[in-house]
């Protein structure tokens, strides 16, 4: 697969996820375990640019995509002002679901730099967070889509 | 005659935790390590604290390292709930560094020769208006010990210390940045999830498939031959592996779950009748308040309200770390207790408790006493069996959502009179709810869900409840805010209990302050009265006041109730208040919903007065939250079960709240910067409810009692 813009060959037990590799072998913590059902977003990584999860995704159907976990964003100018914005709004209280959050909102101004509220909350709409921070998240990524201008 | 002496009492974990040195240490590189017992839940004190500590010091909040609270070198400050962090800890470090700070300046009087009048601390640094000569915390350290008791007779504050300067608290009152935010947003390791140890093995427990399920047989041959296997753990009930890797350690305790055969008993109540489980008893029954003489029958308006079982669910589960060292066990959990599950652990082990050290590591969201402790106890006994190696045990979601303990069922009997003038004559109450206590160490079990599952098992106990005083658990805000001139309220606590329930944020507040302020609503419109008026009417408490009368105007009450040209459905506005325990922080909610079949909450007005405010948008941030997680338990949220199993075990047997369903929420934090801090963590929970079963009831004309406020409930609403 190709993983954050580099090729990469491994040898994976069969039945481990996508996420077991990212979290277990290549020690790339970034990407959390929410619920390994594919249901909340935690684990989200972008395959071929759109958010999916990374929990309940064999690894041998990642062969021959593209993909990006949160910690290859770093050093991509969006992914900054997200993550500078995310800091001014202070969008987190347990932070858990934020690399998820920063996925779907990293797809989302790849393809519609200038989305309105109703386009945001919908492109987070698959990513649960438990502590109540969406209107800071949602408040985070409208300000960091307006810092692009 | 001699006057008595001065009496000043040291805060509760100073007392404790007398030594300065146990709190405040001078550490190299010009930073100030300081140790607490309350611990980070994503709640934010760890910024807080470090607000406290870095404005009596006289340093920059960038000098302030936060130790990681662990048992062996933190203060023992219990657990870290009740929102009473800010009370408690930030009052004990207070005085703390008050006191450490009045001994540096002494010292860089005597030994520097500063001069006494002018001598002021900036960034740790200490000089005088002379400026001959500066000195600094890191300079003085070889000569300030300590490591000596904390001064009752000082007490805290510029008549005993005098403070550096003119300038008072710089960084505590303004919104500070969270200083553990940087590194979450970064997606750097931050949690106890991403942990690595040297050598570290992956731990699974097979639970059984229902909460009085017994193990039958179980042949773990083939479980042992598979690859990657470790070791297969069993001691009575208690089922787990111990594997080289996460995938390997799925596998093996999959094909364990197939090997066993369990004996499975019908022990659970009728889900759709949890009522008639809760008054059936044996009951535990108290007065909470009651006004002499006592009230002859409670009054002639009456209505009950019911929440369902609720569930925590945080985002991530639960995780725990254990490493064997001969007899002595190293521990890392994201519990809020980390003293008490040392000893819990201890006391199931029969290990001293100096061979049990358990370190504060980090998890999701923390409501209450989650499964965070029992995964740390389960990590123990997998890491048991492979000495010399740190096992990093995780509970799957599903054991999440149906082993972590719940918060409780509860009904609550409502009863009142109106006088001539349409005001409240009489007021009585009846609470029937398991009890919300069943922490590790309490009533002195150990509360641990393995411990009920070894061969030489502990039965859990029925769960207890805070005792009134400590803020009470099914009668948490029981008694209203309101002036009633008769009142009765009784609490009944289930002794017998087949689902395990435990601390939920704000425990019985919740539904109590939604039945209280659902009835005032009733109450309104039985004596033809607007629910604002109604209340102020009933209200002296000028806070409580303040708070309301806030949130009404933000909100623009009464609004206007009918259709909404923007949207599908019926628009209403209502109301909720509370003073959360009756001694913490004060709150007002106005909700606005639509809704035809749906409930559909757009906007929550809310004002909280939390007295002194630390960081204000520490505040804000935590109603917002708190209220947007109300909003999730009030329209969505309920275990489920049938009469065996927990059948609630993944996002979409229990969902909860969504991007697209949350409400805006507008906070104003009324300023006492002359009153107590308090906590503001769970101050919405019980008024967000109320607000929206309130408006709800304006904008459809019809009342939802029993919580969730679902479209069955509705449509049943409307049809009966």
């Amino acid at each position: 697969m190709r993983l954050n813009g580099r090729s990469l060959e491994l040898t994976a037990d069969g039945q481990a996820t996508v996420l077991d590799v990212l979290r277990g072998t290549l020690g790339l913590t970034g990407t959390r375990f929410g619920c390994g059902l594919g249901q909340c977003g935690a684990c989200f990584i972008l395959i071929d640019g759109r958010p999916a999860p990374s929990c309940d995704m064999p690894v041998w159907s990642a062969a021959e995509h593209d993909i990006t976990t949160v910690d290859g964003l770093d050093g991509d100018p969006t992914t900054n002002r997200l993550r500078d914005a995310f800091l001014a709004e202070q969008a987190a209280q347990c932070g858990y679901c934020v690399s998820g959050m920063l996925i779907s909102a990293a797809a989302l101004l790849a393809v519609d730099p200038h989305p309105d509220e109703d386009a945001v909350i919908a492109a987070l709409d698959r990513n649960l967070c438990r502590c109540g921070s969406h209107r800071r998240i949602v408040r985070a990524v409208l300000r960091a889509a307006a810092a692009g201008a | 005659m001699s006057s008595p002496a001065p009496t000043t009492a040291l805060p509760k974990g100073l007392a404790a935790n007398p030594r300065l040195a146990t709190w405040v240490r001078i550490t190299p590189a010009a930073t100030i390590t300081i140790a607490v017992g309350k611990v980070e839940l994503g709640q934010g004190i760890r910024t807080a604290l470090a607000q406290i500590a870095a404005d009596e010091l006289g340093v920059d909040l960038g000098q302030i390292r936060m130790l990681p609270p662990n048992t062996a070198d933190s203060p023992n400050e219990g657990v870290t709930a009740g929102s009473m962090s800010i009370a408690d800890s930030g009052t004990a470090l207070r005085q703390v560094c008050a006191q450490v700070r009045a001994l540096f300046v002494a010292a860089a009087i005597a030994e520097v020769g500063l001069d006494p009048a002018t001598i002021t601390v900036h960034s740790g640094v200490f000089s005088d208006r002379r400026a001959r000569a500066s000195t600094t915390y890191w300079e003085l350290a070889d000569r300030v010990d300590l490591d000596r008791p904390a001064d009752p007779l000082a007490g805290h504050g510029p008549e005993t210390v005098p403070r550096a300067g003119a300038e008072v608290e710089r960084v505590v009152g303004t919104d500070v940045p969270r200083l553990d935010l940087p590194d979450k947003v970064a997606g750097r390791p931050a949690f106890i999830h991403d942990r690595v140890l040297p050598g570290q093995l992956a731990g699974r427990v097979v639970r059984p498939p229902s909460p009085a399920a017994t193990l039958i047989e179980v042949d773990t041959a083939a479980v042992r031959a598979l690859p990657g296997v470790v070791r297969v753990v069993r001691d009575g009930d208690f089922l787990g592996v111990v594997a080289e890797d996460e995938p390997a350690a799925g596998r093996a305790a999959a094909a364990l779950r197939a090997a066993a055969r369990w004996h499975e008993v019908e022990s659970l109540p009728v889900e759709h009748d949890l009522a008639a489980y809760l008054r059936t008893g044996p009951l535990d029954s108290f007065v909470v308040d009651q006004t002499e003489p006592a009230l002859g029958s409670p009054g002639q308006i009456r209505a009950s309200y019911s929440r369902p079982f609720l569930a925590h669910a945080s985002l991530a589960p639960s995780c725990g770390i254990a490493r064997w060292d001969g007899e002595a066990v190293e521990v890392y959990s994201h519990s809020q207790g980390i003293f008490a599950l040392r000893s819990a652990i201890a006391t199931v082990l029969g290990l001293p408790e100096q061979q049990v050290r358990v370190e504060h590591a980090e998890g999701a969201g923390c409501y209450g006493h989650n499964g965070a402790d029992d995964a740390a106890f389960d990590a123990v006994l997998l890491a048991r069996a492979v000495p010399g190696h740190a096992v990093r045990l995780q509970w799957s979601r599903a054991d999440e959502l149906a082993w972590s303990p719940f918060g409780s069922a509860m009904v609550v009997d409502l009863a009142a009179d109106l006088d001539p003038a349409g005001t409240v004559a009489s007021w009585s109450a009846d609470i029937f709810s398991q009890g919300h206590l069943a922490r590790p160490g309490f009533e002195g079990r150990p509360g641990l869900l393995a411990a009920g599952h070894l061969g030489n098992r502990i039965e859990p106990a029925a769960p207890a409840d805070p005792p009134l005083a400590g803020g009470a658990g099914l009668a948490r805000n029981a008694v209203p805010i309101y002036e009633f001139p008769v009142r009765r309220v009784h609490g009944h606590r289930l002794l017998r209990t087949s689902l395990r329930t435990s601390s939920l944020r704000s425990l019985g507040a919740f539904l109590n302050v939604f039945a209280i302020e659902s009835f005032m609503d009733e109450l309104a419109l039985a004596a033809g009265r607007d629910p604002l008026e109604f209340r102020l009417a009933h209200v002296r408490d000028p806070r409580a006041v303040e708070v309301i009368t806030t949130a009404a105007r933000r909100a623009g009450w009464p609004g206007r109730v009918g259709p909404d040209g923007a949207g599908q459905g019926i628009v209403g506005q209502g109301i909720g208040l509370a003073r959360y325990k009756g001694t913490g922080a004060y709150c007002a909610v106005v909700a606005e919903v639509e809704a035809v079949h749906d409930v559909r909450v757009r906007r929550l007005s809310i004002a909280v007065d939390v007295g002194r405010v630390i960081n204000p948008d520490g505040v804000r941030n935590q109603i917002e939250g708190g209220a947007i997680q109300a909003t999730s338990w009030t329209l969505k949220e309920r275990v489920r079960f049938d009469r065996t199993r927990i059948t609630s075990v993944d996002w979409e047997s229990y969902p909860i709240l969504r991007f697209s369903e949350v409400p805006r929420v507008e906070v104003d934090v009324v300023s006492r910067p002359d009153q107590p801090s308090v906590g503001a963590g769970e101050a919405a929970q019980g008024p967000t409810a109320a607000a929206i079963g309130n408006a709800v009831t304006r904008a459809l004309g019809l009342r939802i009692r029993d919580l969730p406020i679902s479209r069955d409930r509705i449509i049943a609403a409307m049809n009966g």
